[in-house]
């Protein structure tokens, strides 16, 4: 257990780092540069105007279908991963059963393959 | 292990912080990103607990796939928050009520959970001391055998998930012109080609 956290504490040190120095050029602005705020220098430049409405465009829906899709097969690669670790332990019942989990998720992507959900027209 | 108490409550400090931020900012991709900083966080203190194969699928499934998602949605829909937010005064009292209710419920699990007293000796042990195993190990020599049904199960669920999404989403779009691969390739040349005399001074 110490010596997992031990693994990990070079990890805790560069995020320490990372935000030392992050937040150190963030302060140093507010010390070192003259500040004088206007409010002509927030203003739109010149040619410029202001935005109608939110700048946020609408996404696709067939967006959302790709990222779903993603997810599972994501999940389905993550549970690949304690399950090649114990293979040899786990016996004929683990691999079967990865086998079987692995289908019922083929059956899905011979589906959806089928139906075109993975082409972009 | 002084470091580690602190860096159990810099990151619980920073769920927490994050996760009001959730609900209460103002623009709704300010609040994925904070909610993408709170699993980040939630995936360090699963590394506190020894969980390092839960931390990581955190990372990857949460941040990396969950959290695109929720943008996605936030992106697609067309809600105007600012509208949204009008009757938040007016919810807020039962809205209340019921976040009473769930800590006086939290606050009864928690009682309960820390009265029996072997059940906090077995749950403070973490599972790498117990056995000199790796956490991906541990839960590997389980998960697919003495768990198989439900681990079939998390299959099928999956497999609903992916054919609603298809059935839900996926629309074929009108006046779309797609390359017919096998069409073109089984043009022949009488077909496609027709010869005509053409006599001077007539047209076709």
């Amino acid at each position: 257990m110490d010596d997992l956290l031990r693994e990990y504490l070079p990890i805790l040190i560069f995020i320490g780092v990372a935000l030392a120095i992050g937040a150190m050029f963030i302060i140093a602005s507010f010390i070192i540069v003259v500040q004088r705020p206007d409010t002509e220098k927030l203003s739109t430049y010149e040619c410029g105007f202001e935005p109608f409405d939110d700048t946020r465009g609408h996404f696709d829906v067939r967006f959302y279908l790709v990222a779903i899709l993603f997810i599972i097969f994501d999940l389905e690669v993550a549970l690949l991963f304690p399950w090649a670790v114990t293979l040899e332990e786990i016996g004929l019942l683990g691999f079967w059963s990865m086998v079987i989990f692995l289908g019922i998720l083929t059956i899905g992507f011979i589906y959806e393959w089928k139906k075109g959900a993975l082409e972009w027209e | 292990m002084i470091i580690q108490a602190l860096a159990f409550y810099l990151f619980a400090a920073i769920i927490v912080a994050s996760g009001l931020m959730v609900i209460s900012s103002r623009n709704p991709v300010h609040s994925v990103l904070f909610l993408i900083l709170a699993f980040f966080n939630g995936a360090a203190l699963f590394v506190l607990l020894g969980a390092e194969f839960l931390a990581m699928v955190m990372v990857i499934v949460y941040v990396g796939a969950v959290a695109v998602l929720f943008l996605f949605v936030v992106m697609m829909l067309d809600i105007n928050f600012v509208e949204l937010r009008q009757g938040f005064l007016q919810y807020l009292p039962i809205g209340a009520l019921i976040g009473v209710v769930l800590l006086i419920e939290l606050l009864f699990v928690i009682g309960g959970g820390i009265s029996p007293p072997d059940v906090a000796l077995v749950s403070a042990v973490p599972i790498p001391e117990a056995s000199g195993l790796s956490n991906t190990e541990a839960l590997g020599q389980i998960l697919y055998t003495r768990y198989i049904y439900l681990f079939q199960g998390a299959g099928m669920v999956l497999l609903t998930a992916m054919i609603g999404a298809i059935v839900l989403t996926l629309r074929a779009r009108e006046g779309v012109r797609k390359q017919k691969i096998s069409r073109q390739v089984s043009r022949t040349r009488d077909e496609s080609i027709e010869l005509k005399q053409v006599k001077p001074g007539e047209g076709v």
